[in-house]
């Protein structure tokens, strides 16, 4: 019978913890009972973006978005849209003025401003059906490349387009290939870099998740391009349904001949085989990455040779990103000049960002090259929660710098981003606001990579440590004005001496820290204070004696006993005990506790 | 897997995108309020949806609406149609809606006997 409601439920990881297969089971149960499961089809699809709102919903034609799930609320969903057509209306996005808002899915100002390109089958396709990607447009990106061009026309595609590459440096996709298909051998490989590893970025989980077959394709084409019929995809531990969806794709794909020997009667052969990195930050640094695809501790080694010359086994390899790779069909078969309309001058096209921090809609947004920041945070993030100020956007994680709030209006690309001394990197993308102290930030990305340095060059392994120790100084008020500029000293020789591309970044957050916020730097050396509120050793709890009325509560929850007084009267800290905790701050009724 | 068979799994499956697109050239809007599902909405329905699956029509949505206040002639249907005017049938039972697939959504010509309303 045919369908009347497509009913999609995100099963992106984030749906899945804030528990959507519950509501999903029950949501199947609940249709069963109505004799319904003919008429209404129900699908589990890759992430949608909105995780904050999460486990999320949407149900077409009418493309109603429901948010928060529970599985108690499935009867009445059934019951009343489902059944009746009326979608319920407490439980849809921005209830109780829902209904023209959400009539449309993509009304919702998180939607308006973005552009989905790579993400456009990501929560809206099954992702372990291979059917509905062949019923949007799937494999037939391939298919052209192998019955009506060359692989000489497919790199002059590519690099017309203007692919960068998305995994942060920006190298051109097309020269890449080119300098791969130049080099000599006829084995040659291609590699999928999926160990993302940024804290807070999530980019190329959600599409290997939601659309593993778009980055399957893309990596037959590449192979194609290239001339290669053997490619790995390397992807972290940490990320199991990527790897199942992945797996079941490939399972798929090959039975249904889109991989292995002589793909759609061609004399094009290609597979794919996966490969699970342990999590190691380094493995995401190609050479590192080749090396524990071989079978070697992932450690990076020096380049050249660069892979496309001599790569996995010496022989010449291309390594690209999830999002690159699931960026080609659309190029393929669109064209290079409809991609090369898209973004500004220099870099094309559309980039996925992982949202998150300090903005209300959390969660993954892809938009074109060149919208300003402030697009992104307050359009389509929403904005800050509580009305509070922004004070900078941390892009590219621990390799990354912060750009201020006076910069939020610069076009984003990946030259604009480098000139304000961070970089595009991967794709996170983190809010800071007055709330967030900086030199606490930069600690805790100095603090990561210190941890997952390799330890084979001695600047990142002794330098970036030393460099966390003067941090560590300052955040408890033991710094001095002379660490400033050590710590760029340092910052500088970490740089230019680093073997691989985690040392060389590094330094980033500090540097880009010292540049715009200097002045957070002195308040905890000269002053210290820490402005923010953050850093706890340099915080002081004192009770105001004309708000304090003896009711005992700080005293009673303090943890150390550093609160005396008698109930009635007036109570003191005594700031030699405090260990800074906060805890009377909480318990405190009257405001009698201040907190500087 | 030949080429041809991949465009054949394509044209399969490319028309059941068609509601999450929403860019249909019909929709058939069923009056299911409970006063139309007490006059048999839910086999009017269930009656569209096979027939148009029957004839293999990728461009129709079924999609439901509430009452419209005209008890007596439930089951309620109105037929959306682009750059036509909207046509609301009363007294659909499963064997005219059948009807109305062949006659008014095929064919064009719509079902003037059970029309109750027609409007821009």
């Amino acid at each position: 019978m045919k369908k009347r409601l497509d009913v999609l439920v995100c099963g992106g990881a984030a749906c899945i913890a804030s528990h959507s297969q519950d509501f999903k089971n029950r949501l199947i149960e609940v249709v069963k009972d109505h004799d319904l499961e003919d008429e209404i089809n129900i699908i589990e699809t890759g992430c949608m973006g909105p995780c904050e709102l999460g486990p999320v919903m949407v149900v077409y034609p009418d493309g109603a978005f429901y948010i928060r799930l529970k599985p108690e609320y499935a009867q009445r969903i059934v019951e009343e849209h489902f059944l009746k057509g009326r979608p319920v209306e407490e439980f849809l996005w921005q209830a109780p003025e829902a209904r023209k808002i959400v009539e449309e899915k993509r009304q919702i100002p998180f939607f308006e401003k973005q552009h989905k390109v790579v993400l456009e089958n990501c929560g809206r396709i099954d992702p372990e059906n291979l059917n509905e990607y062949i019923g949007n447009d799937g494999y037939q990106a391939l298919a052209r490349c192998l019955t009506e061009m060359t692989p000489d026309v497919v790199i002059d595609t590519v690099t017309s387009s203007g692919l960068r590459g998305r995994g942060g440096a920006g190298f051109p996709t097309g020269l890449k290939w080119k300098l791969a298909r130049r080099s000599a051998g006829d084995v040659k490989y291609v590699v999928c870099n999926a160990d993302e590893g940024d804290p807070g970025a999530f980019m190329d989980r959600a599409i290997l998740e939601g659309d593993p077959h778009s980055v399957i394709e893309g990596m037959a084409i590449s192979g194609f391009a290239v001339g290669a019929s053997r490619g790995f995809v390397y992807v972290r531990a940490e990320y199991p349904l990527a790897v199942r969806r992945l797996r079941r794709a490939l399972e798929q794909a090959r039975e249904a001949g889109l991989l292995g020997e002589s793909i759609l009667e061609s004399d094009f052969s290609f597979d794919l085989e996966i490969r699970i990195g342990a999590g190691a930050f380094v493995c995401g640094e190609e050479t590192a990455l080749m090396a524990s695809v071989e079978g070697h501790r992932g450690m990076p080694s020096p380049k050249p040779p660069y892979p496309s010359e001599q790569g996995l086994w010496e022989k010449p390899t291309v390594i690209n990103n999830v999002e690159t790779l699931a960026n080609l069909r659309h190029i393929i078969l669109k064209g290079a000049e409809w991609f090369a309309a898209m973004g500004t001058a220099k870099s094309k096209g559309t980039k996925v960002f992982a949202l998150s921090g300090n903005v209300t809609n959390t969660g993954l947004v892809e938009v074109p090259m060149g919208i300003t920041l402030r697009e992104i945070v307050y359009d389509v993030g929403g904005g800050i929660p509580g009305n509070k100020a922004l004070k900078a956007v941390q892009t590219g994680g621990p390799s990354g710098g912060c750009i201020p709030a006076e910069h939020l209006d610069t076009p984003i690309d990946y030259e604009s981003l480098a000139e304000l001394g961070s970089i595009m990197g991967s794709g996170g993308l983190i809010v800071l606001d007055e709330d967030n102290c900086m030199v606490n930030m930069a600690k805790f990305f100095l603090e990561f990579c210190v941890e997952e340095s390799c330890g084979q060059c001695s600047p990142c392994r002794i330098g970036l440590k030393q460099m966390l120790r003067v941090l560590e100084r300052i955040t408890r008020g033991e710094g001095r004005l002379e660490d400033l500029d050590d710590l760029e000293r340092m910052a500088g020789t970490i740089k230019a001496t680093s073997l691989c591309g985690l040392g060389q970044s590094a330094p980033n957050p500090v540097l880009s820290t010292l540049k715009y916020f200097r002045d957070e730097y002195e308040a905890h050396i000269r002053e210290k204070r820490c402005p923010a509120l953050v850093c706890t050793d340099l915080i002081t709890y004192t009770i105001l004696a004309d708000k304090c009325t003896g009711c005992t509560a700080c005293a009673r929850k303090c943890p150390v006993n550093a609160i005396s007084g008698e109930v009635k009267k007036i109570h003191v800290i005594d700031q030699g005990i405090c260990i800074h905790c906060g805890a009377c701050f909480e318990a405190c009724k009257f405001d009698a506790i201040e907190r500087r | 897997m030949k080429l041809e068979d991949l465009k054949k799994i394509r044209e399969k499956h490319q028309k059941d995108m068609i509601l999450r697109d929403g860019d249909a050239r019909v929709r058939v809007v069923v009056g299911m309020g409970t006063s139309g599902i007490a006059a048999g909405a839910r086999e009017t329905l269930r009656a569209f949806l096979e027939e148009i699956e029957k004839r293999n029509i990728a461009d129709v949505i079924v999609t439901q609406a509430g009452e419209r206040g005209l008890s007596s002639h439930e089951p309620i249907v109105t037929v959306l149609e682009k750059s036509k005017p909207n046509i609301v049938y009363g007294n659909v039972t499963a064997d005219v809606a059948r009807k109305i697939v062949a006659e008014h959504i095929v064919n064009g010509s719509p079902l003037s006997d059970y029309v109750l309303e027609v409007s821009e």
